[in-house]
């Protein structure tokens, strides 16, 4: 306990260093940069407008003392938890002020004014989500405490959306244009890294296992799924789309098969190929890692060596296979983005579209909940393998 | 074994150059993939000006995040940036899981279309690789190591230049090898905002329905990343080697 109180004195006293770091550019783009900026239309440039210029008088001054309080906590409080909390709070309060400005603003039954957050809300948000990264790092929880934590936010955020509370927002906007092609991309985004991910799993850890009892060919094996991983993913899109065409010109079943050149095909093989190196290697590692004595000893006891390699070598490898498993969802549900250049679908025709027209809403229609679904994969993947890696030990 | 290597190395250079040097004379073997008569090799510039525009534009970057991910990374890990480091190791964790292709598309709205909006997301992305490795470096070196050099009278600036760095550096060289792979793959797609590159033929193709283009711009770009990576792994162990030897 004195080695404790030895360090939370000295950083009571003075400030905390990250916190005012956090505090002054939190301060200086409530103050400075507009919090949401307003455009007549979608296409013109923006007009914009700083936090009380926005707000009721009272509603300016709530959210201005919870942000002055978040900023107290970052530069003397040391108690994580109560960082966390004011952080959040304070995550809470720019996102309803953000969206009370959209309803604000917006002329009642007006469907082109378009109210889109301004760097200040943005510069807040990372400040504030910062704060709170930084003090749920020092809280070191547990794997079920971060799921847990994970579920709760997308569920608070969900409510909120369902509830329309962010319906006058531009990002919203362009959901409200797109709602029914929004589900059946994000359906095809999660299928296309999935479905990629079961085949590599069924085709790579196999692999490995061959690899593993077959030292010889590690090498060769290994370096070959090593130099595709290297090929950017346009390019392995490109490149396969002459074969699968001609496959599909070729073989009718192909083709009816739903085989094409262009589409989702080249996608899903270039996405399964992808993923085979990670899931291989990480194989390899896991099956290197399990102590021969545990070998040695079911072996004594009679088992076979197909016993030995499911009940003993793939259950001791497991959370070094799921971290492979965890990388390749990551990258996959990211690199499907780039399919919807070759017409594969997914979340990124919103990205691309968005490009097109510079429209910076469509764009985020379609990269938050890519990023979203990318990050909850990490962290739900990540609680596992430290659950089966402790059940290990 | 390395005599295989060298060989498949020297051969994938010398198709790589032949081809950007002398595109047409590869023609015939493109022929077969174009319909209704389209040309086979990518004709609306010069493939070498694009491939070493591309190579420029991933260098640039990369020379970029080098220098700031080494200097963060520094700063993180001596005692005075000690409060950032658990933040910086969450915020690495957190940031690969941004594809970049979301990072250039984000960023094409706020600075327009062009090689700018290309090079923001390339540096920022090409950040993450090289601060992890450069953390994890200068947080492995052995503590007896950096005791020894404490001994020996050295000034902090002097043990973190010539003990740390070099010792680091094999980590660090590896994380700017993944950034540049990374970043040659991500720099195609910016060809789709205007930016001057090798996914210019790709995307001609896609959009032309030339499977020629596309095949061309594919390998292209595969045997860049492809050489570029193995070159700095070469780099690498003899760096190792000599790091071993002294």
């Amino acid at each position: 306990m004195s080695t404790r109180t030895a360090l939370t004195v000295p950083r009571l006293r003075r400030l905390d260093p990250l916190g005012a770091l956090l505090a002054a550019a939190g301060a200086v783009a409530a103050v400075f940069l507009p919090f949401v900026v307003l455009k007549s239309n979608r296409i013109v440039p923006g007009d914009p407008r700083a936090l009380l210029e926005v707000l009721p008088a009272w509603g300016a001054l709530g959210c201005q003392v919870i942000l002055i309080c978040a900023a107290l906590a970052a530069l003397r409080v040391s108690n994580p938890r109560v960082r966390l909390g004011a952080a959040l709070l304070g995550v809470v309060a720019v996102a309803l002020a953000v969206a009370a400005a959209g309803d604000a603003l917006t002329p009642a039954g007006n469907k082109v004014v378009r109210v889109s957050p301004g760097a200040g809300f943005w510069v807040l948000l990372v400040c504030l989500g910062l704060m709170a990264t930084d003090a749920t790092t020092r809280m070191r929880p547990g794997p079920g405490l971060r799921v847990l934590l994970l579920a709760v936010s997308i569920a608070v955020a969900g409510l909120a959306l369902a509830h329309g509370t962010f319906d006058h927002l531009s990002v919203m906007r362009e959901y409200a244009v797109n709602a029914d092609r929004f589900a059946r991309e994000a359906r095809q985004h999660v299928w296309l890294a999935l479905g990629s991910l079961a085949a590599a799993v069924l085709v790579a850890l196999p692999t490995g296992i061959l690899c593993h009892r077959v030292p010889r060919l590690r090498s060769g094996v290994l370096g070959t799924l090593n130099v595709i991983q290297t090929i950017p993913a346009i390019a392995l899109f490109g490149i396969l789309m002459a074969p699968l065409g001609a496959l599909a010109a070729a073989v009718p079943l192909a083709a009816a098969l739903g085989i094409r050149g262009i589409g989702a095909a080249p996608a899903a093989v270039a996405l399964f190929l992808y993923s085979l190196l990670p899931i291989a290697a990480n194989t390899v590692a896991g099956l290197k890692r399990v102590p021969r004595a545990a070998v040695e000893a079911a072996r004594g006891m009679g088992m076979t060596s197909w016993q030995i390699l499911t009940g003993i070598e793939l259950i001791l490898a497991l959370p070094v296979i799921l971290t492979g498993i965890r990388i390749v969802l990551v990258q996959n549900i990211g690199m499907v983005t780039v399919a919807a250049l070759i017409g594969g679908g997914g979340l990124g025709t919103f990205v691309f579209q968005g490009i097109g027209q510079t429209a910076i809403d469509l764009v985020l229609l379609g990269a938050i909940p890519i990023v979203t679904l990318a990050f909850s994969a990490a962290v739900v993947l990540d609680a596992l393998a430290e659950v089966l890696d402790r059940a290990r030990q | 074994m390395p005599g295989v290597a060298a060989i498949l190395r020297f051969a994938a250079l010398a198709l790589l150059l032949a081809f950007l040097l002398m595109p047409q004379s590869f023609a015939p073997l493109f022929a077969p993939l174009t319909q209704y008569g389209a040309p086979p090799i990518y004709d609306q510039g010069n493939l070498l000006t694009l491939a070493l525009a591309h190579l420029g534009l991933v260098c640039c970057a990369a020379a970029a995040s080098t220098i700031v991910a080494v200097g963060l990374g520094i700063v993180v890990t001596r005692p005075s940036g000690a409060q950032f480091l658990p933040l910086s190791r969450t915020l690495v964790n957190i940031g690969q899981t941004f594809p970049p292709v979301a990072v250039l598309a984000v960023t094409v709205p706020l600075v327009g279309f062009g090689e700018k909006p290309t090079l923001i997301a390339l540096f920022a992305y090409g950040l993450l690789p090289i601060f992890e490795n450069t953390i994890v470096a200068l947080q492995t070196c052995p503590p007896q190591v950096l005791e020894a050099a404490s001994g020996m009278g050295m000034s902090a600036r002097q043990r973190l230049l010539s003990v740390e760095l070099p010792l680091a550096l094999p980590l660090i060289l590896e994380g700017i090898r993944l950034s540049l792979v990374i970043n040659i793959g991500t720099a195609t797609i910016g060809s789709t905002v205007a930016a001057k590159g090798l996914g210019e033929v790709i995307i001609a193709g896609l959009l032309s329905n030339n499977n020629a283009f596309i095949l061309q711009g594919g390998l292209v770009t595969g045997l860049m990343a492809i050489l570029l990576y193995d070159a700095l792994a070469g780099l690498e162990r003899r760096i190792c080697r000599t790091a071993h030897l002294e």
